[in-house]
């Protein structure tokens, strides 16, 4: 258990210092509520429509290109880390994973499937 | 590196041609469709021509994660061929139906690509990407007629229950793995011959087994099998039946045979209920069906309960029955599901067994054909069908299974019943309504008198097949 | 030590994989459905993380890249049959899939 001693003493210092800083300027500062100032804040603008509309269904299909290159790169990683060790094998083998890759890629093109109208 | 690959020349080809098909469907477009087909048969044969060039070859390629043997040469072949058979009577297939994409050929290819796979290894890993290449590239194929709920239903089914599948395959891989330290099915052999019984190792077994019985639908794992098939286009119902059931089969088969023997023996009570249960219960199901897909998909399962039959035993030296079995099961059932291609038109699908009354009158060929396949499924001599029956049955016989031999006997006569009532539909009952003109095209009979060869081939010089199965399970000794 | 951590992980790993499965059993929602195998398929790769400390061996490692894979493109063919499917019936509960029946 000694170990996990080091974490409860940041916890606790930690929540320490959060409620002194709140607790003081909620007790020291001075209030003056206005409308503007009672909104929730949201990135500084004002919200415009209901927040939970049907989403597009372009964005899926974003989301799931996106998805499919995205993870490829994950192989990169351990060949990147022995690519000297593999020499020249290793990189034929990498060139053809891309070159796959690439071919998925003309294809999603060619369909249309980037444009977003 | 040379040599490793050429290990894997077919798989090379194959995954080549695909990638290309992809390419010529997305710059070409629709007016590509035939050319598709065409390319997909070069090479489907091509990778053929490589398969049979090294079928005497053994080795092991990219660190054992690849391996030859004959029981893959065998099996890779027998997939080839379905591919070029499924190909065949597709080509007119997806043009009658126009809903079918360009995509559909690519998939097929990437489909068989993944079988290939899995049946020529003896690595979990590499098994799993087989699997799941093979798999995802169903889901797709299933819902082909985008525009069609029954379709889409039946791929949103598979998709939701095969992923469903190959978590419980993956976690049980991981239990393996965690238990004995590798991914090598011949390492659990040893792990398991040294006394490692550990309850981790066993819930890895359990679970794999899980895995593949949803795949190759057995009872309880089987109540996608009947949505699936009859949503799917007929083309894919018959690939999904013959191709993906043999690889699946045989990947199960190469796993247990070579690691797991002992637990089949500790567990053969479990596995002896199941292969009754897949049996009756689907045999019974299928009496009540009225829709020709749906009694096929349950005949496939009642067909995956005989084979497991001659799994339960555990014989090596007698597992040679299980590829036979394969191999008759893939001709018939590729030859019905063309005949039920050929009475299904665009629009109007007669599926249902009524609209099968009277046929011998108006196409006496379709329903000679048709009914060859049928009593090839039911177990007549000297069709395939029966042969692989009797090897199967003769098998648990041998190994002293006699009850289940007996079962097994009793589930075909009932299975005759439900497939004779269509050959008694199709010559001494009027007919119903009618059924308009049908598509008798040559690509279809192709296909058709191509199955039924090699089911009287196959049933009347049985020899030469069980030789070579005999010399493909010698991989287990 | 190193063992008994595994067991624990382990452990949780099982019980990651047992609440992925009864949510497939039990939830209608597609999405949510496969979000549960997605749950599953994590478990599995705890499992292999945590193996791979007792047993000295990274192929559990590489297993897990494989896994992440596959489970993106599950996830894509996935939502591609979702959104057919929405578009066809407007809904993605699997009760409502009923067409096909015998």
């Amino acid at each position: 258990m000694k170990e996990y001693l080091g974490i409860l003493i940041i916890i606790l210092l930690s929540s320490l210092v959060a409620i002194l800083i709140v607790g003081i300027s909620y007790f020291l500062g001075e209030r003056k509520p206005k409308k503007v100032k009672l909104l929730p804040y949201e990135c500084g603008m004002t919200t415009i429509g209901p927040s939970r509309r049907r989403i597009s269904v372009k964005y899926y299909i974003f989301a799931m290109l996106f998805l499919i290159f995205d993870i490829e790169v994950l192989f990169m990683y351990p060949w990147a880390v022995i690519t000297k060790d593999l020499k020249l094998f290793g990189f034929v083998e990498m060139f053809i994973f891309i070159v796959i890759l690439l071919i998925g890629y003309f294809y999603v093109w060619r369909k249309g499937a980037l444009e977003w109208e | 590196m040379m040599d490793d690959l050429s290990l894997v020349m077919p798989e090379v080809v194959l995954c080549g041609f695909g990638l290309l098909l992809l390419l010529i469907e997305a710059f070409l477009g629709e007016k590509s469709k035939s050319l598709l087909g065409i390319l997909t048969l070069i090479a489907a044969s091509s990778a053929l021509f490589f398969v049979l060039r090294l079928s005497r070859l053994n080795g092991e390629a990219f660190f054992g994660l690849y391996s030859l043997d004959p029981l893959a040469s065998l099996i890779k072949g027998l997939i080839l061929v379905i591919l070029v058979l499924i190909t065949v009577a597709s080509i007119r297939y997806v043009e009658r139906e126009n809903a079918i994409a360009g995509e559909y050929y690519p998939l097929l290819i990437f489909s068989t690509l993944g079988m290939m796979i899995m049946v020529s290894t003896t690595n979990l890993l590499t098994i799993f990407i087989g699997v799941e290449l093979m798999s995802i590239s169903v889901y797709v194929l299933c819902g082909m007629f985008r525009e069609n709920v029954r379709s889409a239903e039946a791929s949103l089914k598979y998709f939701l229950l095969g992923a469903f599948a190959s978590a419980f395959l993956v976690y049980g891989i991981s239990l393996l793995y965690g238990s004995t330290g590798s991914l090598d099915i011949r390492a659990y052999s040893e792990a398991i011959s040294a006394g490692n019984y550990s309850s981790v190792l066993m819930l890895g077994v359990a679970l794999i087994t899980v895995g593949f019985a949803f795949k190759i639908a057995l009872v309880p794992f089987h109540m996608w099998t009947p949505d699936v098939y009859e949503g799917a286009p007929t083309s894919v119902t018959a690939f999904m039946a013959a191709g993906v059931k043999t690889a699946a089969f045989v990947t199960f088969l190469r796993i247990f045979y070579t690691a797991f023997l002992p637990v089949i023996k500790d567990w053969g009570g479990v596995l002896w209920l199941i292969a009754v249960i897949t049996m009756s219960y689907a045999n019974l199901t299928a009496l009540v069906q009225e829709n020709i897909k749906r009694m096929l998909a349950y005949s496939s399962i009642a067909h995956a309960g005989y084979i497991l039959v001659a799994f339960v035993t555990g014989e090596r030296s007698l597992s040679s029955s299980i590829i036979y079995y394969l191999f008759a099961y893939a001709f018939m059932n590729i030859g019905a599901f063309t005949c039920v291609m050929l009475m299904e038109r665009k629009g109007e699908e007669n599926l249902d067994i009524d609209s099968y009354a009277g046929l011998s009158g108006k196409h006496p060929l379709l329903s000679l054909c048709l009914s060859i396949f049928l009593l090839s499924l039911t177990g007549v001599p000297p069709l395939a069908g029966f042969m692989a029956k009797f090897y199967v049955f003769s098998t648990a016989i041998k190994a002293g299974y006699v009850w289940l031999a007996i079962i097994g006997v009793l589930n075909s006569v009932v299975a005759a019943y439900y497939y004779l009532r269509v050959i008694m539909y199709m010559y001494f009952k009027e007919p119903v309504k009618e059924i308009g003109e049908i598509d008798l095209s040559s690509p279809y009979f192709l296909v058709v008198f191509i199955c039924i060869f090699f089911l009287l081939y196959l049933g009347i010089f049985p020899r030469d097949l069980t030789l070579l199965a005999e010399g493909a399970v010698s991989v287990f000794f | 030590m190193v063992e008994h951590s595994y067991n624990l992980y382990l452990l949780l790993s099982a019980i990651l994989f047992t609440i992925g499965a009864i949510g497939v059993i039990t939830r209608r929602n597609g999405i949510i459905v496969f979000m549960c195998i997605e749950l599953m398929l994590n478990a599995a790769n705890l499992a292999f993380i945590s193996a791979t400390g007792i047993q000295k061996a990274l192929e559990g490692m590489i297993f897990v890249f494989f896994v992440m894979t596959v489970a993106a493109a599950e996830a894509a063919v996935g939502l591609a049959i979702f959104v057919m499917i929405f578009r066809l019936k407007g809904t993605i509960s699997v009760d409502e899939m009923n067409l096909l029946k015998g």
